[in-house]
């Protein structure tokens, strides 16, 4: 296996991000994406005109012409909210093979002031964006089928009402109970001590402190998960932006080196997912770890995605910080917590932080922080070595990174 | 129970695409069946036009015996979408069926929380608004 030829080639040289405790932006759309490439090529001392590889979410061919690039290399790489993990991977291939010498992955989401703007626009009189979610996910008013859209095995499973994304991730943690015995508990404590981090960030949506208890009373939505182990609905934003290790030991900010990427792809429809309690992470996190030369007791900081709690619950064991099924009593000491032995979700999560719809761009945005030492309140005393593992689709497209300071490389 | 007429769209209902016709028809006569590769022997779900394991286009329908057991479940305290607001609490399953494959259904027949993981389930029909069926599932009276 020659896995371990991007490892250290490529580093992360500068990231920004946009969360307001309100869960609202001012800026959104095309504005706000630049506004992230811009911040984060300030942070990187670099400008726009340096940029000749660029990575959206989705369509970037437009995003490119927007910002006024000529990129060389483009990539639209779109798995949901693992994207940005999977544009780590890519972006590092392509530098270390000299196919880009600076590459920008952006992203903006503003589901929370969306609705207030189109309303404001309907009553001055303009058009405004219409309503209406997502095709698929939901389904129209009054029994009308709505194509859905890139995904029409969805209508296996659109019939039966099951609500989305949670209910997905609700069958999942059905399962992981029912054949490991995990309680409700044990994932209440993934929220708590991902609370517990959100105090210490004056960004975060929510920052009082939050208990089990708490958790357990509030809505029970779609059995076994409550309100409190969904992942918030805020508007957000961010960027990083990529070079070689060479050119980034040039530039303002210490290096944020790529030491190991992989992926996995399982399913699309959680009803095809082959195994409900174990991802395709248990594919990317090997990957990662062997090319970064890491064990597990080498992580400093661990990045998860946290859509629901089980998705934490999951990641921590096929990962393999503990052995699978033994997630739950692995959590519930609060070792994932401020002054835990596994600090995870360092900037309050997508639980308490925030969560445009696509969570992974603050994975790594924060793993760059911490590895910098600029993290504030929340810096961690040492971290030299930070995991960010990215969940897309439904526990369907997994992307794991290892991110590593100069001490690592 | 008899369903003379057909009672009014209230689901979210999916077109017949041209793969999954043999599916759709059958459900006219509530019969379960499944797509069937003939060179893996063996049956698929979701219906396709190859089979996802060789890719070859050898493929069919094969009736399903229609029983299986629940893999995972949630129940439903709010609705999806307008069209399942009357049903809530309601039971959202895999089942794991006989034939080896996992399909998505709705467990009913029996309080949607007393749904386990588990049970033994049977095939039990909706009537849809065109002639279709839609399969869900219900306790297996047939077993203990």
């Amino acid at each position: 296996m020659s896995a371990d030829t991007i490892r250290g080639k490529a580093a992360i040289a500068g990231v920004a991000d946009a969360a307001s405790p309100t869960g609202d932006l001012e800026l959104h759309g095309r504005a706000l994406e630049a506004a992230m490439v811009r911040e984060a090529l300030d942070d990187a001392g670099l400008g726009p005109g340096d940029v000749d590889g660029l990575f959206a979410a989705g369509e970037a061919m437009g995003l490119a012409e927007f910002l006024g690039m000529r990129p060389r290399w483009l990539d639209s790489t779109m798995t949901g909210g693992s994207s940005f993990e999977f544009h780590v991977q890519h972006a590092a291939t392509a530098i270390a093979l000299g196919l880009c010498d600076v590459a920008v992955s952006v992203y903006a989401s503003t589901p929370h002031s969306d609705g207030k703007r189109a309303a404001a626009a309907r009553a001055s009189g303009g058009g405004g964006p219409g309503g209406g979610g997502p095709a698929g996910f939901g389904g129209g008013p009054g029994g009308a089928w709505r194509p859905p859209g890139p995904y029409p095995a969805m209508a296996w499973e659109m019939p039966y009402g099951l609500r989305m994304p949670i209910g997905a991730y609700a069958l999942a943690a059905s399962r992981h109970m029912s054949e490991f015995g995990s309680t409700a508990e044990q994932l209440a404590q993934i929220a708590v001590s991902t609370r517990e981090w959100a105090t210490r960030n004056p960004r975060a949506r929510f920052q009082q402190p939050l208990t089990v208890d708490e958790v357990l009373a509030s809505e029970l939505i779609c059995s076994p998960l409550h309100k409190l182990d969904c992942c918030l609905r805020t508007d957000g934003a961010g960027a990083f932006v990529m070079t070689s290790a060479e050119r980034a030991r040039d530039l303002a900010k210490p290096p944020v080196y790529v030491l190991g990427a992989g992926s996995g792809v399982s399913h699309s429809i959680i009803s095809q997912m082959p195994d409900l309690t174990t991802t395709a992470t248990t594919v990317s996190g090997p990957i990662a770890f062997e090319m970064a030369g890491i064990d597990h007791g080498d992580v400093d900081l661990l990045m998860l995605y946290d859509s629901f709690t089980i998705t934490t619950l999951l990641l921590v064991e096929d990962l393999g910080f503990c052995k699978k099924g033994e997630g739950g009593s692995f959590v519930e000491d609060g070792k994932l917590g401020p002054g835990g032995s596994l600090p995870t979700n360092t900037n309050g999560g997508g639980l308490s932080y925030t969560h445009p719809g696509m969570y992974g761009m603050f994975l790594v945005v924060e793993a760059a922080r911490q590895l910098r030492g600029e993290a504030g309140d929340r810096q961690l005393p040492r971290c030299d070595v930070a995991v960010a593992s990215g969940s897309g689709g439904v526990l369907s497209a997994m992307s794991t990174c290892v991110l590593g300071s100069e001490a690592a490389l | 129970m008899s369903d003379t007429s057909a009672p009014p769209a209230t689901r979210i209902e999916p077109p017949v695409t041209e793969e999954a016709e043999g599916f759709w028809d059958a459900t006219r006569r509530r019969e379960l069946v499944l797509p069937w590769c003939g060179h893996c022997r063996r049956a698929f779900w979701y219906p396709r036009p190859v089979c996802p394991s060789c890719l070859r286009p050898d493929v069919g329908w094969k009736p399903a015996s229609g029983r299986g057991q629940v893999h995972a479940v949630s129940v439903m305290y709010r609705p999806a979408n307008p069209t399942m607001a009357g049903r809530v609490p309601y039971a959202v399953a895999l089942v794991d069926l006989d034939e080896g494959v996992r399909v998505m259904s709705n467990v009913v027949g029996i309080e949607a929380s007393e749904v386990k993981v588990g049970m033994d389930v049977a095939v039990t029909w909706e009537a849809m608004s065109d002639g279709r069926n839609l399969p869900l599932f219900a306790p297996d009276a047939r077993t203990p």
